[in-house]
């Protein structure tokens, strides 16, 4: 903080100690006083304020309520937090369940129990304030110090989000009231008799481990709504935040909770997600217009799930009930009352459907770049029935656009598109896009036509932006979909590539548990440590690591372990050994700078005691390219590990088993540590077993075929992925040779003939086909060496050979500048190693394969 | 060959798999000839599937085709740092500002690894990369380019096909060992295995008019007489004699050429004589046509270098030896050459390095004197009394000296 830098700050305790524990031998205050030296400013921070905590990123300090104050035995002043975060300590991929955009100046109340809440003092950098609001409340405008002005609205359990329970929500405002700062903004809400009975579910909802989705609130809230008449305002915020708190909603969360929390997956929990999206929407329609151009924009900034279900509502009402019928096979415990209620969303649904349906383009439009990796899981699971409605989407997608577009009123839209704007400002030229269109009702046509056609499964990937002109990186998507195998072979082919990844990793298993082992150790107790892997190519070192990983990443999300980061940098893929400090920064911190300050603050982070930090996993994949002649970079990233408070883990990878003791200096090697682990090039029973254990349940290759491959194989460098790449081209030469006769499995014959063809020597068949002077002309370089004795000649002496064999042939000799080029040309295809040609006839040339081989192969003729 | 790099193709664009393949042959096999040929088949074989499948896709292909030649474009695509802006560039990705590609080496291969890795195999839409002169690629430093082409065509990323062009048969050997394991170990040998009846085909089919040329007549008259041709016993000979030293194409073409360009309004058909002038043309000795257009001293100094070769055994000589040796011929046994001063000849043996008929061991330095610098000759013995035997006027004092080399002492 520019604070911090500017001037000293001087730590010390505001009024006397309130009480103190002898045994412990601490005491505790009831405020702390910063004094700053150069401005002779005072500040009391006082339990229950808000302050800011220094952080890994200066720009962006921690955000924390002051708990506790005291100091301990060894008279270090301590303090105790509770924690706010921001939207950037939350990964990337749990944002998506917050469904809408996040200002800078919200946090969320921290209830990830990972965090230390225990931190030095010294580390508190200023106070400031933080506003308890309600969800949908918009942020009141910020006239002054917007610097130091924080609101909270949800909290975060490292999991999902969950609005503010009341108790603490009236206890953040009671900090604030305390210091005198009333905001009208979060004027009285929920009345106090009310909240009384609730809080206890509150809380046990809260603490659950199960945590239903508070989708099933929003159910419920929608539900009521549409029959008791609520506000108008408050309706609509409820709808599409999902999850306020309304009394009828606790009430009827109170029912059905226990029974719904316990038999609940994620993925049900993702198509709830989605219908309720749908239904959400739905009795909203008939409400006034100026309404909708509010809520669609509250949404726009929200559901992931929404392009989906989108292409099923639109489809009219049979699909919508589809989806609801869907969702009722998926919820275990029956559900009479959503089965009514979507009865009859579907009925308004129907109604409304015109109008409806141009929002619905809207969002599709809108929403593709917010769209976050888990979509795919969605996907996935509601492919079989997209797949049924791509057929019903085309013919109706045209007819539905124009329909729509003509009953919408265009002034809506043009408004709404402005609100949409300032809804969604990280995506620039999506955003440019949907003003032209919706603006321009013209203009809205085109698209509307277009986007029937794109089927769901290629809606575009997630666009985060990564350069600093925000260019999404993206591949142009395919207009067909991908074929899937056909025939037995084909499967078989598609198995046996190498992007193929199995299951499990077979003839690993030590390894894999080693690796892991060490890992889950270092994760337990904290610390930082390093493993050295070597091994050949291809055997599987770079795959048994990301296995263990992965393992370890589903162990942790069901908390056997504590969370931690994973950062992967590979040493081919950086441009520059440098370069690696900025792309581990980028993962764990996201910000862009360059490699020197990096590697600053990378170091800063590793080495001061964060309060909040996770373990990071880090994997460096072709250590031996991140050498340098200093060797800093490789000297920084093993000393990282042995700094007490960085909790980080290397994981090395690299091809040389002796790499530490060869190119590192001794002390690189040293902090590398003597952990080591080498991979054996596989047997070829191994290779044998990887080969089976991936053709599982696919009959496409005779036994005998398959040990021919791996014995093969084995002998030469046991690499698995060229294994792989032989039977391939077996399969492909088996299919050929099908097209012929009768189907058949690959033997023996074809498995030999993929062999010969990735082993054998070009060089023989290139010289049998050479002309007929470049033979001779080989045979003089022969020639010469037996008389010379030398492996080594000028032209100037094979030419004269040369000549004397065409006289011996018959042939008419050829000119000098014939020869030249005959040599150049041979020299082209590296049968002859030649010099540089200004040398004209003392060019000196040397066989690039032993003379044994031409003599083999010009005798042939 | 063909129907093997089509299938490959096939695989890639159809089934969205990823692979990696080598073509190897030596210059002017037709590599690239048989790549472009496939690419062909391939995209009617597309339009035919589009049709059946009813997918509009007129204005987008369903797979780009990046040509990265750095062969053509000289020393532009020398590095990767080059060729990573090119293939973003042709792939068009959106940080593509009119054609030129901005950021930094180190932000664009991070910005296409992650527009690569977002793809899968289902998705996106399949890429291929063909690099020509593979072996240049392989020259990079760290090999940067091509692991990250080959780890993408082996992982399940967006589908990709890397195709290399090569004429070097150890290209394999360059690759480093990780390269080499991502490396699908496809290669596809392109060899001139023709013998010479084909080639006396491929000579007619190449002459031949096509059946759509717009004067009839003439075009039969045309064939007919490349008909004839074929069949003359000199032109077979011209053709053996450059058969046996190169079964390249593109030297047949080049034989061709002088030959056809003969061809007037006046002298309307291809001849024998034509072919035989253009054989000849094209055997010839450069370096002794240089020799040709000599002046008399200068063939003395070349013929004194000969002897001296001859003397020392194809020990490098200097000047003085070379003036020494032809002070030696002038007295005893020239009547009918001058005596010339030595600035002159100096002057001479000048003109001949210009030549590079000689050439000097190391770099000329301020110390060494001139005439002292150690030198060699360029040419052969038996090239230089070719040349004087249809040297024009040439002295027999000077011929004689020549041919008895040391019996004249």
């Amino acid at each position: 903080m520019n604070t911090r830098q500017q001037s000293k700050l001087i730590y010390s305790w505001c009024g006397k100690p309130m009480s103190s524990d002898r045994k412990l031998r601490t005491s505790q205050y009831k405020g702390i006083l910063i004094t700053s030296e150069s401005s002779r400013t005072e500040t009391c921070i006082q339990l229950g304020d808000f302050i800011l905590v220094e952080g890994v990123n200066a720009d962006q300090p921690y955000v924390a309520q002051l708990v506790d104050l005291y100091e301990d035995g060894a008279q270090h002043k301590r303090a105790v937090v509770q924690w706010f975060c921001r939207l950037e300590e939350i990964p990337q991929n749990k944002r998506k369940l917050l469904k809408r955009e996040v200002p800078a100046q919200e946090v969320f109340f921290d209830q990830v129990l990972g965090y230390d809440t225990d931190i030095a003092a010294e580390t508190i950098i200023k106070s400031i304030m933080v506003l308890p609001l309600h969800l949908a409340e918009e942020l009141p405008i910020i006239t002054l110090n917007k610097e130091q002005t924080f609101y909270v609205k949800q909290s975060w359990d490292g999991k999902c989000f969950k609005v503010l329970s009341p108790d603490i929500f009236s206890k953040l405002k009671e900090a604030n009231r305390k210091r005198g700062v009333i905001t009208n903004s979060s004027k009285a809400f929920i009345p106090s008799d009310i909240l009384t009975p609730v809080k206890k579910e509150m809380e046990s909802v809260v603490q659950s481990a199960t945590k239903p989705k508070n989708v099933d609130m929003g159910i419920e809230s929608k539900h009521s709504a549409s029959k008791s008449s609520l506000a108008k305002e408050r309706h609509s915020q409820r709808v599409a935040d999902n999850d306020i708190k309304t009394p009828t909603a606790k009430k009827k969360l109170e029912l059905n909770s226990p029974t719904r929390s316990k038999g609940r997956i994620l993925g049900c929990e993702v198509l709830g997600l989605l219908d309720d999206d749908c239904g959400a929407i739905a009795p909203l329609q008939p409400s006034a217009t100026k309404r909708k151009v509010k809520f669609s924009s509250e949404i726009l900034g929200s559901p992931p799930k929404i392009p989906c279900s989108n292409d099923k509502s639109k489809s009219t009402s049979e699909t919508a009930e589809h989806c609801q019928r869907l969702s009722d096979t998926v919820r275990l415990s029956p559900y009479t009352k959503v089965k009514d209620f979507s009865e009859k969303d579907k009925n308004l649904h129907g109604k409304d459907d015109n109008l409806s349906l141009v929002r619905y383009q809207k969002l599709r439009i809108q929403s593709p770049p917010l769209t976050p990796r888990s979509r795919r899981t969605c996907a996935q699971k509601t492919s079989a029935l997209i797949a049924e409605q791509i057929s019903l989407l085309k013919s109706h997608g045209k007819l539905a656009a124009e329909e729509g577009f003509l009953s919408g009123s265009d002034s809506s839209y043009s408004s709404s598109s402005e609100e949409e704007d300032d809804d969604v400002p990280c995506t620039p030229e999506k955003k440019t896009k949907s003003s032209r269109i919706f603006s321009t009702p013209k203009s809205s046509r085109k698209p509307a036509v277009h986007t029937p056609a794109k089927t769901p499964k290629k809606t575009p990937l997630p666009g985060t932006p990564r350069t600093p002109r925000n260019a999404t990186p993206e591949i142009p998507r395919r207009i067909q979909a991908a074929q899937e195998p056909a025939s037995v072979l084909e499967e078989a082919r598609l198995r046996l590539h190498v992007s193929a990844i199995p299951e499990s990793l077979p003839c690993r298993e030590e390894e894999f548990q080693d690796i892991y082992n060490f890992v889950e150790s270092k994760l337990i107790d904290g610390t930082g440590g390093c493993m050295y892997i070597s091994g050949v190519p291809g055997t599987g070192k770079t795959a048994t690591v990301h296995e263990v990983i992965r393992c370890l990443q589903q162990a942790a999300e069901n908390d056997e372990l504590p969370p931690f980061q994973f950062v992967e940098i590979n040493g081919m893929k950086l441009t520059d050994p440098h370069q690696a400090y900025v792309q581990i920064l980028e993962f764990l911190t996201g910000q862009k700078v360059t490699a020197t300050h990096a590697a600053v603050l990378l170091a800063k982070l590793f080495s001061t005691p964060g309060p909040k930090r996770k373990t990071t996993v880090l994997i460096v994949d072709e250590l031996d390219l991140l050498w340098t002649r200093k060797q800093n970079v490789m000297y920084n990233l093993f000393d990282w590990p042995t700094q007490k408070h960085s909790k980080l883990i290397i994981l090395a990878i690299a091809n040389t088993m002796d790499l530490p003791e060869r190119i590192m200096m001794n002390r690189v090697a040293s902090r590398l540590g003597l952990t080591r682990m080498s991979f054996q090039p596989y047997t070829y029973k191994q290779l044998q077993q990887i080969i089976s254990s991936r053709l599982k349940g696919v009959k496409a290759f005779e036994e005998d075929a398959v040990q021919l491959v791996s014995r093969k194989v084995a002998a030469l460098s046991g690499d698995a992925r060229r294994c792989l790449d032989i039977c391939r081209r077996a399969t492909e030469i088996c299919e050929f040779a099908q097209q012929k006769r009768t189907p058949e499995i690959v033997r023996m014959a074809h498995v030999t003939e993929a062999i010969d063809e990735m082993f054998s020597s070009p060089y023989v068949n290139a010289i049998r086909n050479a002309s007929l002077h470049e033979q001779i002309f080989l045979k003089a370089i022969l020639a010469e060496f037996r008389r010379a004795g030398v492996e080594e000649a000028t032209v100037q002496q094979v030419y004269h050979h040369h000549v004397a064999l065409c006289r011996v042939e018959g042939l008419q000799s050829p000119t000098v500048s014939e020869v030249m080029a005959i040599c150049s040309r041979l020299g082209a295809c590296r049968l002859l190693l030649v010099e540089a040609s200004n040398k004209y006839l003392h060019v000196r040339v040397r066989l690039n394969l032993s003379q044994d081989d031409v003599m083999y192969a010009l005798r042939e003729e | 060959q063909h129907r093997h790099l089509l299938e490959l193709l096939k695989r890639t664009m159809v089934h969205g798999e990823s692979n990696s393949a080598l073509i190897i042959g030596p210059r002017g096999s037709g590599k690239t000839a048989l790549l472009n040929h496939v690419l062909k088949d391939l995209r009617e074989m597309k339009q035919v599937t589009e049709n059946l499948l009813e997918v509009h896709l007129n204005g987008k292909e369903n797979c780009q085709f990046l040509m990265k030649n750095p062969f053509l474009s000289g020393l532009l695509q020398t590095n990767d740092k080059v060729a990573l802006k090119e293939i973003t560039r042709q792939l068009q990705l959106e940080n593509v500002v009119g054609d030129k590609v901005f950021g930094s080496f180190a932000e664009n291969l991070a910005f296409l690894l992650e527009a690569l890795r977002r793809g899968d195999r289902t998705s996106s839409c399949p890429i291929l990369f063909v690099l020509d002169e593979f072996d240049l690629f392989v020259h990079h430093k760290n090999q940067t380019l091509l692991y990250n082409l080959f780890d993408i065509s082996q992982s399940a990323q967006t589908p990709v096909t890397v195709i290399g062009l090569t004429c070097r048969q150890d290209i394999l050997e360059l690759l480093e060992k990780r390269v080499k394991s991502r490396f699908s170990h496809r290669q596809i040998y392109l060899m001139n295995s023709f013998d010479f009846k084909q080639y006396i085909k491929i000579f007619k089919k190449q002459l031949s008019l096509p059946a759509e040329f717009p004067d009839e007549s003439f075009a039969q008259k045309w064939n007919n007489n490349v008909q004839h041709l074929s069949e003359d016993k000199t032109v077979q000979d011209v053709l053996q004699n450059l058969f046996h030293h190169t079964k390249d194409l593109r030297s047949l073409h080049l034989l061709l050429m002088p030959a056809v360009s003969a061809v007037t309004v006046h002298h309307p058909l291809l001849t024998a004589a034509d072919l035989q002038e253009a054989g000849r043309q094209h055997s010839t000795d450069s370096k002794a046509n240089i020799v040709h257009g000599l002046s008399v001293l200068e063939i003395c100094l070349i013929i004194a270098m000969k002897h001296l070769n001859d003397v020392y055994d194809g020990e490098p000589f200097n000047f003085q030896m070379v003036y020494n040796e032809f002070q030696k011929f002038i007295q005893r046994k020239a009547h009918s050459m001058y005596n010339f001063e030595k600035p002159v000849v100096m002057k001479a043996f000048e003109h001949l390095l210009q030549l590079e008929l000689v050439k000097p061991l190391e770099r000329p330095s301020v110390r060494a004197q001139r005439e002292y610098l150690l030198m060699k000759l360029l040419l052969d013995s038996s090239q230089i009394m070719d040349a004087l035997q249809v040297y024009p006027n040439c002295p027999t004092d000077v011929k004689q000296w020549a041919a008895s080399s040391l019996s004249w002492l």
